[in-house]
């Protein structure tokens, strides 16, 4: 149900419905992470973020390269079976290495 | 501690950094990581209590990935409320869930290698013979975040690892009970945790028959005389001691015994190491291929844990303490050198408490001229196996046991 909710206010907001109707309510103690703000944080936030909280994404960089942040969304959606489509997909790619990689 | 060499280099990177838009380091939160870890770990580690808990350092929320600061490393127990936190998958029911909740818990034991399948409940299984082990469990990655190049994952420091007095039934009874067929290889665990998203392989993890055989190999429900905390595994988790974390399954509902190797992502490719790279004793050979290798035991290690690195200290002698140890053989010598690992000069061993725990040291540095005093630990196990000075470069960063260098200043 609280998942629902969350589903709906990320309607709401625009977010993707699909990938957040089977997320999990953040626990209880789990603070917002504001990443960069630039062109396709909001895939990052819908997509990343409904399985896993977006400090993996810090704890992370700057090291990785173009390739290495690449082979990580390729793994979370091969390996970890994330529903993104292939145009977020680089969206992210492309935040994620201008924003947090090398 | 803040030294202040810690915050002048704090303030100068932050400095530095002012122009990229990246956030200021963590030291300002009271914490005072490695410097070798990656930036953006630095400037986004927080000290955070979760229920229950002390303040440890969180790394990551969702899922729950919070490690150990290295004072609580100061005895050869780690308390319960400082014992380090990991997990996978972000779906992990409340402590309160019937899943977890003692009066309903069924851990379901079987499978096609086994004669029998049956439930236990947690009144059942503490009438079974009891058994304590007191034994390391440590993240395969505990130090991944040390790695240059880096290694992507969880950028863990030195906390991914804690000793605690374990308490349990053996997984051979169990396994007796249900009648382990000849041609079973591995017994399979999983646990009530699970992903947030369907597709997601979820977290099962098997140990070969001969381990999980062991005496010492068990389903605990007490760490250090209490419940297991909520997020140690409560109400019961697989020991197995001398090996890695990564088989200690938490919230263990389900053991099966298989004539045929568990072929799931966190068996393969998940938690491999190259073959040859490391000294090896205990292999799991169903599960070896001619590139890789299950991780199986902890590589002998040691930690100074009684000054932080920068640490200030007077020109009289110093008393230097830590922890040692390995992947069960025991530790047979920890040294220490004060000249960059040239001349190395034996330390007093504390109790041994059993050769799965943590080990403690002591040494006494003499006097020493004021400046900078870099200190060295080295321990060795009962084997013969050591430490490396150089890192063993491996594609998941795991085995991490470069000799711990802590640079103290001398005023």
């Amino acid at each position: 149900m609280r998942a629902l909710t969350i589903a709906l206010l990320a309607t709401l907001a625009g977010l993707t419905p699909a990938v957040l109707m089977e997320a999990l309510p953040a626990r209880a103690n789990e603070k917002p992470i504001a990443l960069k703000k630039a062109p396709g944080l909001d895939k990052v936030e819908a997509n990343c973020g409904a399985c896993h909280s977006l400090d993996y994404i810090q704890m992370n960089s700057p090291f990785p390269n173009a390739a290495l942040w690449d082979a990580e969304v390729t793994k979370m959606i091969k390996a970890y079976g994330a529903p993104i489509t292939d145009a977020d997909a680089a969206a992210i790619k492309d935040y994620l290495t201008k924003n947090y990689g090398s | 501690m803040i030294t202040r060499r810690r915050l002048l280099e704090g303030a100068s990177a932050a400095a530095a950094l002012a122009g990229s838009g990246l956030p200021p380091l963590a030291e300002a939160a009271g914490l005072d990581l490695p410097p070798a870890l990656p930036h953006g770990l630095r400037a986004a580690a927080v000290l955070e209590s979760l229920p229950g808990k002390k303040p440890l350092i969180k790394l990551s929320y969702r899922p729950p990935n919070y490690e150990t600061p290295i004072e609580h490393f100061r005895t050869a127990i780690t308390p319960n409320d400082a014992f380090f936190v990991r997990y996978h998958l972000a779906d992990i029911p409340a402590a309160d869930a019937s899943v977890l909740d003692p009066k309903t818990w069924k851990l379901a034991a079987g499978g096609e290698g086994a004669n029998t399948e049956f439930t236990l409940g947690i009144d059942e299984l503490k009438q079974m013979p009891a058994v304590e082990v007191v034994a390391v469990n440590q993240c395969s990655g505990n130090r991944r975040g040390l790695f240059v190049p880096h290694v992507a994952g969880v950028e863990w420091g030195y906390g991914a690892m804690g000793c605690a007095r374990w308490k349990g039934a053996r997984l051979k009874d169990v396994l007796d009970k249900a009648g382990i067929k000849k041609e079973a290889i591995e017994i399979v665990f999983n646990g009530a945790d699970g992903p947030a998203v369907d597709k997601t392989p979820d977290f099962i993890k098997s140990i070969p028959v001969w381990k999980a055989m062991e005496e010492t190999t068990l389903i605990a429900y007490e760490m250090n005389g209490a419940p297991l905390p909520h997020l140690n595994g409560f109400p019961a988790r697989i020991i197995v001691p001398g090996w890695t974390g990564t088989y200690w399954m938490k919230h263990v509902i389900s053991i099966k015994a298989v004539t045929k190797p568990e072929s799931g992502f966190w068996m393969n490719p998940a938690y491999r190491i190259p073959i040859g790279k490391f000294p090896m004793v205990a292999r799991f050979l169903t599960q070896e291929n001619a590139a890789n290798t299950p991780i199986t035991e902890m590589v002998v290690n040691s930690l100074i844990t009684s000054h932080a690195d920068g640490a200030t200290v007077n020109a009289e002698a110093v008393d230097l303490g830590g922890i040692a140890w390995d992947g069960g053989y025991g530790i047979q010598s920890v040294e220490v050198s004060t000249d960059g690992g040239r001349a190395w000069n034996a330390a007093t061993l504390g109790q041994d408490i059993g050769r799965y725990a943590f080990r403690t040291f002591s040494f006494r540095v003499p006097a020493h001229a004021r400046g900078k005093l870099t200190v060295m630990a080295r321990a060795t196990n009962k084997i013969g196996q050591s430490q490396t000075a150089e890192l063993i470069a491996n594609p998941a960063g795991y085995h991490h046991n470069v000799m711990h260098r802590v640079t103290l200043i001398v005023a």
